[in-house]
């Protein structure tokens, strides 16, 4: 018996599920950050089974794509989180409300 | 839509109808190669550093154990291992007890990949017959060969990194941030000289650079000029934090750095990691860019013909001496370097250099491709310097202004 | 053997990812994220998809995850962080509700539209090492969005300088 296409797409439903529930449930920023990434994990691994499925490079393509976005949302992100963290350190998501009138 | 491409199989020992005991027992043998050479490289590495360091500075170096002293590393290995194992109050104990095994797995697996050996003499393409099997005489040959070494070495990040920070102590701590620092500034220059060889080789698998390299002229030292070689020699020592970049082990600023807390079997561990990646990296330059067990011509003489088809592990293993020889005096001669003199050569010095020679590289070869006559190849040279002239311009205008904004506003970093 | 080799990949991923969600402490959290990448990354190479794999080593285990636990440990932020405490009451409950809703659905969607994509055609081979297929694609069709990618990075490193850079004149 061999691993159906079916049985990535699950796998990877299963992944986005538990990086959302991670998203909802923590308030670590960080924590938050790597809970998208393992979001974006699972779309990658569903393009790519995909795309093997169809004996199709543009799947491959698009996830190239993902990880260098990915890469990009990192940087600016953790840039924005280190000066947060500079102000109040010990920040969670719920501090962040400063701008509310 | 571009459909996926059929390549041929990976190894061809892989590739036989009759899978019987051969492919299992060639496996098997290349793994016990493989591990042997390791760790008996390493036990000698540290006695021909120690002897070669001692020899440049007038003392004598080991020399009560075995022969010339060659089996003071294994009298020191057993010393570590009966030492009492310490763990630190205040360690994150699992990451503390995983660290060690992260700095050492990945420096063994970058031996998988090397091509070990083959038989190239007479113009034949390296390959071998084991048990009646063709085969390569490297453990894996995937597709992606030199990308899984740069992995590899991405890994061994972690090693230092968590070892510095499970410690739960000061100066682990500030040598593993210098660490991880020093080995992701470095890895950029790393990979753009190493693209420089994947061009011209055309491949990304190992034993494809190495088959690409079958003539003197097609050595990738010179066919993609010396620059990447030695951007790649310079950016290596930095990932290998062998000195004159060993500021992550500083003694005099920081202790022992990231392993300052580690001792007995752990600490042998990092040791043992830290010399093994100084041979494995030696073997991958080698491989890169000094043709890996191709041997070296002299007319038609092979030095090592006598020892037929193990003549290309022979002259791999001459040509690896040939470099840990290199670093062992880079470490006798050279000071170290300040931190900030540490993190200009690798951003302003390394990257830019490696990256304009990747682009006349590129230039150049995208010259050949298209046949141009003599004249045009003369005009894409000289576009092409003229634009790397402006490029380096625009590069020294940017470093003074900002040098000048440093001046004028402060920054604090 | 791809099965074993499926189920222990599929092991490394979902018990990383429970493990970035459960952890307390934020180092711990990121070295379960690596073990999911890691465990993705051995799918692709089941999956042919070579380069891929590497690239994903490389750029998410090698840079993403590194400049986490550099940006944790500059920070200082490697407390524990007490998950009992709960500002938002009913919050974790929904969250996990939701949460499992989500997954329940996106699964139930995949295992019913099955059929749609057709009998599986010779899924052990569908074409080996797609690197130069990979490369034209990405050179010909979609050198504009590549382009723009460059583009978007050189913006990212930029803005993230001009962000976290303190001047001695403006704060003290």
């Amino acid at each position: 018996m061999e691993p159906t296409t079916t049985s990535y797409l699950v796998l990877a439903a299963l992944l986005f599920g538990i990086g959302a529930t991670g998203l909802m449930i923590r308030r670590n920023p960080l924590v938050m950050f790597m809970c998208i990434e393992l979001m974006l994990n699972a779309v990658n691994l569903t393009f790519v089974a995909l795309a093997t499925r169809f004996s199709d490079i543009d799947g491959q393509t698009a996830v190239f794509f993902v990880m260098v976005v990915a890469a990009a949302e990192v940087v600016v992100g953790l840039g924005i989180i280190i000066s947060i963290m500079r102000r109040r350190p010990g920040a969670t998501v719920d501090d962040l409300a400063e701008l509310k009138g | 839509m571009i459909a996926m491409l059929p390549v041929p199989a990976v190894d061809p020992v892989l590739d036989t109808e009759s899978w019987w005991w051969q492919p299992l027992a060639i496996v098997g043998l290349k793994v016990l190669v493989v591990f042997i050479i390791g760790l008996v490289g390493t036990m000698f590495m540290v006695w021909f550093e120690r002897k070669i360091v001692a020899g440049m500075q007038n003392r004598i170096g080991p020399d009560k154990a075995g022969p010339f002293g060659l089996l003071q590393t294994l009298a020191d290995g057993i010393k570590l291992f009966f030492k009492e194992d310490l763990i630190p109050e205040r360690s994150d104990r699992f990451v503390f007890k995983l660290a060690p095994f992260l700095a050492f797995v990945p420096a063994f697996l970058i031996w998988s990949v090397i091509p070990l050996g083959g038989d190239f003499t007479d113009g034949r393409d390296g390959t071998v017959e084991w048990f009646g099997q063709i085969t390569r005489v490297q453990l894996a040959d995937p597709p992606v060969g030199v990308l899984l070494v740069l992995a590899l070495s991405s890994i061994a990040v972690y090693g230092v990194m968590l070892a510095g920070w499970s410690s739960g102590s000061k100066y682990p701590l500030l040598g593993s941030v210098r660490a991880s620092a020093q080995m992701i500034s470095y890895e950029a220059a790393l990979g753009l000289s190493l693209a420089a060889v994947l061009m011209a080789a055309g491949t990304l698998s190992t034993s494809g650079i190495v088959a690409a390299q079958d003539q003197l002229t097609d050595w990738h030292l010179l066919s993609t000029g010396v620059v990447p070689f030695v951007v790649f020699l310079i950016a290596m020592t930095a990932e290998l934090n062998r000195p004159p970049f060993d500021l992550v082990e500083a003694e005099q600023e920081i202790v022992g750095g990231f392993h300052t807390e580690y001792s007995s079997i752990r600490f042998a561990l990092f040791f043992l990691a830290e010399f093994m990646n100084v041979i494995s990296m030696s073997a991958l330059l080698v491989t890169l860019f000094l043709g890996g067990p191709q041997p070296l011509l002299i007319g038609s003489f092979d030095l090592f013909a006598v020892l037929g088809p193990f003549g290309g592990t022979a002259w791999l293993l001459l040509k690896v001496f040939l470099f840990l020889y290199v670093y062992v005096w880079f470490r006798a001669t050279l000071p170290r370097l300040r931190y900030d003199q540490l993190m200009d050569l690798g951003w302003k010095v390394l990257i830019p250099v490696a990256l304009g020679w990747f682009l006349l590289l590129a230039a150049l070869q995208l010259g050949r491709d298209n046949d141009l006559s003599q004249v045009g190849y003369v005009t894409l040279v000289i576009v092409c310097l003229v634009v790397l002239g402006l490029g380096y311009l625009l590069f020294t205008a940017a470093i003074s202004v900002a040098r000048r904004n440093r001046d004028r506003e402060g920054a604090a970093y | 053997m791809e099965l074993i080799v499926f189920v222990l990949a599929s092991a490394m991923v979902l018990s990383g990812a429970i493990g970035v969600v459960l952890f307390r402490n934020p180092v711990h959290a990121a070295l379960g994220l690596v073990l999911t990448l890691f465990g993705v990354a051995v799918h692709f190479v089941s999956m042919e998809a070579h380069f891929l794999a590497a690239v994903q080593v490389i750029v998410y285990a090698g840079a993403i995850v590194v400049l986490f636990l550099f940006v944790i440990m500059l920070l200082g932020v490697d407390r524990a962080e007490d998950l009992t405490i709960e500002p938002l009451k009913l919050q974790r409950p929904v969250a996990i509700v939701l949460g499992a809703g989500v997954t329940v659905l996106v699964a139930g969607a995949v295992v019913r539209g099955a059929d749609t994509l057709g009998r599986e055609t010779n899924a052990s081979a569908p074409g080996d090492s797609n690197i130069r297929a990979l490369a034209r694609s990405l050179y010909s069709d979609h050198v504009l969005a590549f382009e723009l990618t460059s583009v978007l990075l050189i913006v990212a490193v930029a803005g993230t300088v001009v962000l976290t850079r303190r001047l001695k004149k403006s704060e003290g």
